[in-house]
């Protein structure tokens, strides 16, 4: 990208970024998100992002993004992770082992169905 | 987490746990179930609530409405009423009689709750810490460009000035008194620094930032260097935050890229980069000019004050030192102007405040509420209550700078100005929250421990001064103490205050005077009685020798 030299710059490089996520939410693609803050890894983020991960390359799964966040604030509630699918609002899920983040990749991920017994307010 | 509409309180002290407290509670929660208001209302046992004549009681906020004393067949009739239906269960209040001190200022709040409010930790948990574009997405760098084409740095300090910000770093200084002065002070070179040492025991907030949005940091100390006037900014970042100087790192360099560091920013004449000083794992380098001293390649143990850092700070010239939370201020406030931050908060302390939260609740963890919620609030709805429904029995607010908080303390409003006037502090922004199996001996004995540990040595009062108070502590709490013990504490918190260098040893006392002032009974059954009411102390009966 060019050095930003003015406000209008700035606007247009955030027009851009916007229009890019706009294809994203109407492309029915889906988002997952993991809290990778501190305390988020000390708790298993990174095993959690591994079943995930390896659950996309095993089943051959498309169409799913993986990001990292920092942390959200809710900290006895750790490993968190986000699922947004297309443009349905975002599911929270807290205590997600790897276990348990297998579980959601097969239910909700690919069957469309959330996981009641993990989500959480946040 | 979410905001709740209403807060239903029920009273626990052991009267009202005799007349069924604990069957109310269990009721209330079976019905507020029943009628699906369960994530709308929050429910919690708070203890004594400073009223015995009808109990149990049940306090329902924001209308302030007591009801009592409250039956467990009464339980449906109240929440179909109040709770669902949204009229007075008139028959079940309690009567009429003038609220004293501990529940009245909630009640003067008038039909308010205080929500979450994140201003700070907004994209915390939301955006990908190491994407510029998502921080751009979520209006990042806006700042930064109307500051600097479209203000002057005499507007963007007198916009900080209006906004009535103040240090989120301990002391709670004004903030834009503090860049008047650097931008002030003679001479060319000027220097920019972010505190972000965050050694406080339980403190983590900054963590979160650095960790979640470091792009906003970023964009803080780039404002901040074009209204001081400076061309360089150093991060100093603890030791143990690798994870956040990573992210640091990325974000400086994708900040490069972009334009917003080096040459020419935003097309003007003004010119900025930022370095990353990684800290080694000393409590005192996050003492500001201890903390010069490290980045300068010395020991870092404090300089004398004055002179301050602001006219001579780092390589003795003018230097700005902030935290990392006062900092994530500063976009926003120049974003939506001082006004719109005025506008959360109390007078006297405008904005929010990030909270970490630990001890006995049932929900430890992050919070930003408004300045100006009470502990009781923030127990009851952040907390989501006591563990196990324990009694509050004080809560130590973080660090060096912290106080011991009493439970009568707990609906003192957390502002800076409030908590002033009762004598106690705000500081690191912890929380750490202890039930009554909890010893405030035990207690104050871990923090002394912690001063000793990490006093730098440098001046007197402070070695051995703190040293001592850990002894005597440990001699009550092994009950071989004697009561002019507590004279010679009183007087060695009294000496540490007046004459250590610096904070360190200046804010040490602090936790023995809290302790002596708000629970000397409980200090004097340790030496007359030789018992720890809690239950915590070994009370071996063995002399502790420094
Ligand atoms: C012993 C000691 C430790 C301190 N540790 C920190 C710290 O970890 N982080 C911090 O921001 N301020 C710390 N301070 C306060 C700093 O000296 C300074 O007041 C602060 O960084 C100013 O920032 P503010 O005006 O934004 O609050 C400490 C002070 C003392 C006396």
């Amino acid at each position: 990208m060019s050095p930003i030299k003015s406000l209008e710059d700035l606007k247009r490089v955030r027009e851009e970024a916007l229009e890019k996520r706009r294809v994203k939410a109407n492309s029915g693609e889906i988002q997952i998100i993991v809290g990778m803050g501190t305390t988020g890894i000390a708790a298993g983020a990174r095993e959690t992002m591994k079943a995930i991960l390896d659950t996309i390359e095993k089943d051959s799964l498309t169409g799913i993004i993986v990001t990292q966040t920092g942390g959200f604030g809710l900290d006895a509630n750790e490993p968190i992770i986000q699922v947004i699918v297309g443009d349905q609002p975002k599911v929270t899920y807290g205590k997600v082992t790897a276990e348990v983040a297998r579980q959601i990749m097969k239910e909700h991920v690919v069957g469309g169905k959330v996981v009641q017994e993990y989500v959480i307010q946040a | 987490m979410k905001a709740v509409r209403s807060m239903v309180l029920v009273s626990s002290d052991p009267q009202s746990m005799n007349q069924g407290a604990q069957l109310v509670f269990d009721r209330l929660q079976q019905e507020l179930k029943a009628f699906g208001l369960e994530s709308e209302i929050s429910l919690s046992m708070v203890g004594d609530v400073g009223r015995h004549d009808a109990v149990p009681m049940v306090i329902v906020y924001p209308e302030a409405v007591i009801y009592g004393p409250v039956k467990p067949d009464d339980v449906h009739f109240l929440v179909e009423e109040h709770l669902y239906k949204g009229r007075l269960a008139t028959s079940l209040q309690a009567p009429a009689k003038e609220l004293t001190g501990r529940i009245a200022w909630l009640s003067a709040r008038r039909g308010t709750l205080p929500a979450e409010q994140r201003v700070l930790l907004r994209r915390v948990g939301v955006i990908d810490p190491n994407s510029i574009e998502e921080y751009i997405v979520h209006d990042g760098y806006a700042a930064l460009g109307k500051a600097l084409t479209e203000m002057t740095p005499e507007q963007v300090i007198a916009e900080i000035e209006k906004s009535g910000l103040r240090g989120r770093g301990g002391a709670g200084f004004p903030t834009g008194t503090k860049w008047k002065f650097v931008s002030k002070a003679a001479g060319a070179r000027k220097y920019v620094i972010m505190n972000a040492d965050e050694s406080e025991p339980g403190t983590f907030k900054d963590r979160l930032l650095l960790e979640g949005d470091p792009h906003s940091l970023i964009e803080a100390l780039i404002i901040a260097g074009y209204a001081v006037g400076a061309q360089e900014a150093y991060i100093y970042v603890r030791g143990e935050y690798m994870l956040a100087q990573e992210r640091l790192r990325t974000a400086i360099q994708q900040a490069h890229e972009m334009g917003f560091l080096g040459e020419n920013i935003f097309g003007t004449n003004f010119s900025y980069d930022i370095h990353i000083h990684s800290g080694a794992g000393a409590y005192i380098c996050g003492e500001e000019t201890a903390l010069i001293e490290s980045i300068e390649g010395k020991r870092g143990e404090p300089r004398p004050r004055p002179p301050y850092p602001t006219t001579n700070g780092l390589w003795n010239k003018p230097t700005l030192v902030n935290n990392v939370e006062t900092l994530a201020n500063i976009p926003p406030i120049l974003h939506n102007g001082a006004a719109w931050y005025r506008t959360l908060g109390t007078p006297s302390s405008p904005g929010t405040k990030v909270y970490t939260i630990l001890g006995n609740v049932n929900a430890t963890g992050l919070i930003e509420v408004p300045m100006g919620i009470t502990l009781r609030e923030v127990i009851a709805i952040y907390g989501k209550g006591m563990r196990n429904g324990a009694t509050f029995k004080m809560a130590q607010t973080g660090g060096s700078s912290g106080s011991i908080i009493p439970a009568s303390l707990q609906d003192t409003p957390m502002d800076f100005d409030s908590f002033n006037k009762a004598g106690v502090s705000l500081g690191s922004g912890a929380l750490l929250i202890c039930d009554d199996n909890n010893c405030v001996v035990d207690l104050a004995k871990v923090l002394l421990n912690f001063f000793r540990e990490e006093s730098c040595g440098k001046c007197n009062p402070c070695r051995i001064g703190n040293q001592r108070g850990f002894q005597i502590l440990s001699n009550i709490a092994e009950g071989v103490a004697v009561l002019k013990d507590l004279d010679d504490l009183e007087l060695l918190a009294e000496n540490l205050y007046q004459l250590s260098n610096c904070g360190l040893g200046q804010t040490a006392g602090a936790p023995i005077k809290d302790v002596l002032k708000y629970f000397r009974a409980e200090v004097e059954a340790h030496i007359r009685l030789k018992v720890c009411p809690s239950g915590v102390c070994p009370m071996s009966g063995k002399k502790y020798h420094i």
